[in-house]
């Protein structure tokens, strides 16, 4: 849990994703289809546009998703 | 837990394990006390998953504490999950869906414990500190152009709440849900907060001619 000392990467997180976003709770809302598309190979991010965008622009919701594909991913 | 009175889901839509977790969690339903159960051992055991992957990034959160966390975390998200049974729509399975209140609610209170004691900074560090902790190469001169515009967004452009959220979370790593509960707000209202500081970066940036997107995508390479 540091702050970033990279400059692009400082950069990156000021400003943000380019693209259009939904915000934390429709993306809580969607995760857990987002994540079961995910897993089968499904075009997700068609499926559920603007996730990809928050999950770049949000860390914290970005950590709920790896968590999700990572418990999904280990009961398989 | 007393039953909480539902909306039937038409069980139609539903793949059948789904289906079978949906009745058997209604109201009345002769199987409702065992589903319970055996919900709260599901949400426990994505709860102690949970726990222990942030349990690594984290000093102080020792086996006790651990377990600690991941049982308020499991009676959290049964309580979540049964208040808003009515609102699962079958979009994924009945299992995927409850996971998601458990690792939500397990990260949240990892992060809110590795935070307990530690000071929030609200106030931009100066620019010349940052320009220190990065070591910022002399002779680039793009990137300096684009740190310069955005020092100056943030000083001129963003209100005050805006500055605070943008430098806790963006500067400063401060986890969103520390940042809310700080603060008083929502991980949801503090997330747009810090989209329109970063609508407003971009604005100046695009109006100083800085194409940030070309720029960050070139570095990338």
């Amino acid at each position: 849990m540091n702050a970033p000392t990279d400059p692009d990467r400082l950069i990156a997180r000021l400003v943000g994703p380019s693209g259009p976003e939904i915000g934390c709770e429709q993306c809580f809302d969607q995760l857990d289809r987002y994540v079961e598309l995910e897993l089968a190979g499904a075009e997700a991010d068609l499926e559920v546009p603007g996730m990809r965008a928050h999950l770049d622009g949000c860390p914290a919701c970005n950590e709920d998703h790896e968590s999700l594909s990572a418990l999904l991913g280990e009961k398989r | 837990m007393p039953p909480t009175q539902q909306t039937p889901i038409d069980a139609h839509t539903l793949d059948a394990e789904s289906a079978t977790w949906i009745a058997r969690l209604q109201a009345g339903s002769p199987g409702y006390d065992t589903a319970v159960e055996e919900l709260h051992a599901l949400l426990l055991k994505a709860a102690s998953f949970e726990v222990r992957r942030r349990a690594a990034m984290f000093e102080g959160l020792r086996g006790g504490v651990q377990e600690d966390l991941a049982q308020q975390s499991a009676d959290d998200a049964l309580m979540a999950i049964l208040r808003k049974l009515k609102d699962f729509r079958g979009d994924s399975r009945f299992t995927t869906w409850a996971y998601k209140f458990a690792l939500l609610e397990a990260a949240a209170k990892v992060r809110r414990r590795a935070w307990q004691g530690r000071e929030v900074q609200l106030e931009p560090a100066s620019w010349s500190m940052i320009a220190d902790r990065m070591q910022l190469p002399q002779d680039d001169v793009e990137l300096r152009e684009v740190l310069g515009a955005l020092q100056r967004a943030i000083e001129v452009d963003l209100t005050a709440h805006q500055r605070e959220v943008l430098v806790a979370i963006a500067l400063n790593d401060v986890p969103i849900d520390v940042l809310a509960a700080r603060l008083g707000s929502t991980r949801g209202a503090l997330y747009k907060t810090l989209h329109d500081a970063r609508r407003k970066l971009r604005a100046r940036l695009a109006g100083s001619g800085l194409e940030i997107d070309r720029y960050l995508e070139a570095k990338a390479k």
